[in-house]
């Protein structure tokens, strides 16, 4: 009896549960058919919006192409509501979309037969670059006008493990691989490693390309003391690690190169190679600014002690740098105010015949953002020559530039020169970058 | 044994790249997780910098959630790359791109130049503006976090459906709020809106930005007041990170009224979650539509 009253009991409970279970399911397909039907009305509307739209088209090209079907098949105009990224044409997906980082890695044209294999494309970028230059300068004269680089950029990821970017510079007459490696990103120890022709990271100017400068020009220390417009620009290995802290960002980075920079460094035999290492030190102050200090060492071989094709005075240069940078952004007003305080000092210590010629040079510059498309800014110059130290350059530069979007850029910059051998250089100077292709990241 | 006991109660580390999906994440992932954003609420979500804090955040990342369609283009793949981070590389398990769950507007067909300004060529990002993607979005992010530790599916799902149970009660009362002014025409700065104009049924019949990432200009301006006074428009919605000069002018020329509607938690302080933000938005157009009298 008392068992046979439990299993009532038993029954009845489990009877209760079902029905309130079954009453839960029916509340959620409910809920569910109610989402479908939403979400159908949603698509009913845009491809009722879309057919309007293709059946004028067609209206307007039939006679042309009669019986042909459209390019576009109207299903696969709009990606239907969460479905698998399946849907747009390949055909319609912008060039340059595959790439790495950004949400293109589920670009949806997989299965596509028509352009399955463009997906693999490298984003493709060209920055024109446009000089012009007015008035008297006998040290290192400019032409009146110049299409001074046309930068072109391949980037994508490689494999699992690496991705690669590719920027040829293309001058007026000639090609040069302006950087061109690997980025290894899956080795062990948080080591970021890249492998090919790159700007080393001495400083900040030296790892910036042209068209991301705030002047038309590069700084005189830069010229005189890093090897050129160039910079250190060499094929060879470079590591990054962070290092752990518990109070700001931490990063170290040595490099090898073949020893081959422009007019800095010359390896005489392949032993010659040359180093360059950074420490930099990263701290946000406030939400709008931040602050940014690097220092940097470079050693390789220098030209000086070469004799008639043969290197006889082994002469080595060592550079050591140190470089500041200030940035400040409101937030909330962060497109249309902004200034950045930038400064770096740099120490050469040249061998050569006769003596270690030593000396520094340094730039300053500021940069205020007025309004959302304008910006002014000034840079102070003072630099020795890297094979005479007792010849300084000083110069300044006032500069304005006009950014009618985001994808160009009109710049003038007056510029006054005092040379060290006695001459001085009165310039204005005339700049307009201009970039197609993919969309680039925003330098920082 | 030991190491998988210490790993399943230690939190799931997420970083979003804005603070809509932190809530929204936030909201899934309880005390299971901790979350931050990068961008606030109050900046542009399409000019972040990228600036090295972000790489130690996500350094420390077992989930990365991106809103994708280009809007972070120019700041966080800089990031990733530099993260040293493999579980957050895009294809790898801890990315994900909450775009490709949701209802996308505005994608565009033929061929599509710059000509036609900053467009975004996989579609208007801003989609996040409709709870529908809010549900979307959330369901993503729990199947994420399910997949990354899988002995909390439970607890994910089951706040999954707690929110979107709540999220669908809101919607409800929003949509109700709303329904009296359904047609309602309004002219925004940027083209933050589309998916929130027609979950709530506005008409937005022109923009203060002559193209998407244009600033206006003065022939546009013009047009713009001209259209705006035959149509009888009488709202003005812009985004907190835009300056109001020009919808100011425009404004006292036609006797529209400017308002700073944010398209994001956090967006100005009294938004600081999910439901807030159309709590406060709804509020904010449904009280200016009344003052207007206008439709």
């Amino acid at each position: 009896m008392r068992s046979a009253c439990a299993w009532v009991a038993a029954a009845g409970l489990l009877v209760g549960s079902a029905s309130s279970a079954s009453a839960q399911e029916a509340a959620a397909v409910r809920q569910e058919i109610d989402q479908l039907r939403r979400d159908f009305e949603t698509l009913k509307q845009q491809y009722g919006d879309r057919l309007t739209a293709l059946e004028s088209k067609l209206a307007a090209v039939e006679g042309a192409a009669p019986g042909q079907p459209p390019a576009t098949p109207p299903a696969a105009a709009q990606p239907p509501v969460s479905q698998p990224p399946a849907a747009p044409p390949a055909a319609e997906v912008p060039s340059g979309a595959a790439g790495a980082g950004g949400p293109t890695g589920a670009l949806p044209v997989y299965g596509s037969t028509v352009g399955g294999a463009k997906v693999f494309n490298p984003d493709i970028a060209v920055i024109g670059d446009f000089l012009g230059a007015a008035g008297h300068n006998s040290v290192n004269p400019q032409p009146a006008f110049e299409m001074h680089e046309s930068e072109a950029s391949f980037q994508a990821v490689v494999d699992p493990y690496a991705r690669a970017d590719f920027f040829l510079s293309f001058g007026e007459t000639g090609v040069e691989l302006e950087e061109g490696y690997a980025t290894l990103t899956a080795l062990p120890g948080g080591l970021l490693t890249k492998v090919g022709k790159m700007r080393a990271a001495f400083g900040k100017v030296n790892t910036m390309h042209n068209h991301v400068l705030p002047w038309t020009d590069r700084p005189l220390v830069t010229l005189n003391l890093v090897g050129g417009e160039d910079g250190i620009d060499d094929a060879g290995i470079s590591v990054a690690r962070l290092i752990p802290n518990p109070w700001l960002f931490l990063e170290a980075t040595g490099q090898v190169y073949r020893g081959d920079s422009d007019e800095l460094f010359h390896a005489s035999t392949p032993s010659d190679l040359s180093y360059v290492g950074h420490l930099r030190a990263y701290q946000d102050i406030t939400e709008n600014s931040n602050i940014d200090f690097g220092f940097s060492a470079a050693r390789g071989h220098n030209f000086a002690g070469i004799v008639d094709g043969t290197d006889r005075g082994r002469f080595t240069t060592t550079l050591y740098g140190i470089d500041a940078t200030f940035k400040w952004k409101p937030l909330s007003r962060s497109i249309y105010h902004s200034f950045n305080g930038r400064t770096e000092w740099i120490w050469s210590r040249h061998e050569q015949f006769g003596g270690t010629q030593a000396t520094w040079g340094a730039y300053l510059s500021g940069d205020y953002q007025v309004a959302r498309r304008w910006y002014i800014g000034g840079r102070l110059d003072r630099s020795g020559v890297a094979n005479d130290a007792a010849l300084v350059d000083t110069g300044g530069s006032f500069v304005v530039t006009y950014w009618p979007s985001e994808f160009s850029q009109v710049r003038a910059q007056y510029q006054r020169t005092n040379y060290g051998i006695g001459s001085t250089a009165d310039q204005f100077l005339f700049q307009f970058q201009f970039a197609i292709g993919a969309h680039g990241a925003h330098p920082f | 044994m030991v190491a998988a006991a210490a790993s399943a109660q230690s939190k799931v580390t997420v970083i979003t790249s804005t603070e809509d999906l932190a809530s929204i994440g936030r909201e899934v992932g309880g005390d299971r997780i901790s979350i931050e954003a990068m961008a606030r609420g109050y900046q542009d979500p399409h000019f972040v910098e990228a600036k090295p804090s972000f790489i130690l955040k996500l350094q420390k990342a077992d989930l990365l959630v991106a809103v994708g369609r280009e809007l972070e283009i120019g700041w966080l793949p800089p990031l990733i790359q530099q993260s040293r981070n493999m579980k957050i590389q895009p294809g790898s398990q801890g990315y994900l791109d909450a775009s490709l769950g949701a209802a996308i507007l505005e994608i565009p067909t033929g061929t599509i130049t710059r000509a036609m300004g900053d467009v975004h060529p996989q579609g208007n990002p801003h989609y996040w503006m409709d709870p529908e993607n809010g549900k979307r979005i959330a369901k993503q992010i729990a199947d994420k976090l399910s997949e990354i530790r899988p002995a909390d599916r439970a607890y994910f799902q089951q706040r999954l459906a707690d929110f979107t149970t709540r999220l669908d009660a809101a919607e409800q009362r929003w949509l109700a709020q709303m329904a009296p002014y359904k047609g309602t025409k309004v002219v925004t700065y940027h083209r933050s809106f589309p998916n929130f104009a027609e979950r709530f049924g506005l008409d937005i019949v022109g923009y203060v930005e002559p193209k998407p990432g244009i600033p206006p200009t003065p022939q546009h301006t013009l047009d713009l007041i001209n259209e705006m006074k035959r149509q009888n428009i009488k709202i003005i919605l812009v985004e907190p990170y835009f300056d109001l000069k020009t919808p100011n002018a425009i404004g006292r020329e036609t006797g529209a009224q400017v308002l700073v509607m944010p398209p994001s938690v956090g967006g100005t302080k009294e938004v600081t979650d999910y439901f807030k933000l159309f709590d406060y938005d709804i509020n904010l157009l449904v009280e200016a539509i009344k003052k207007s009298g206008a439709k």
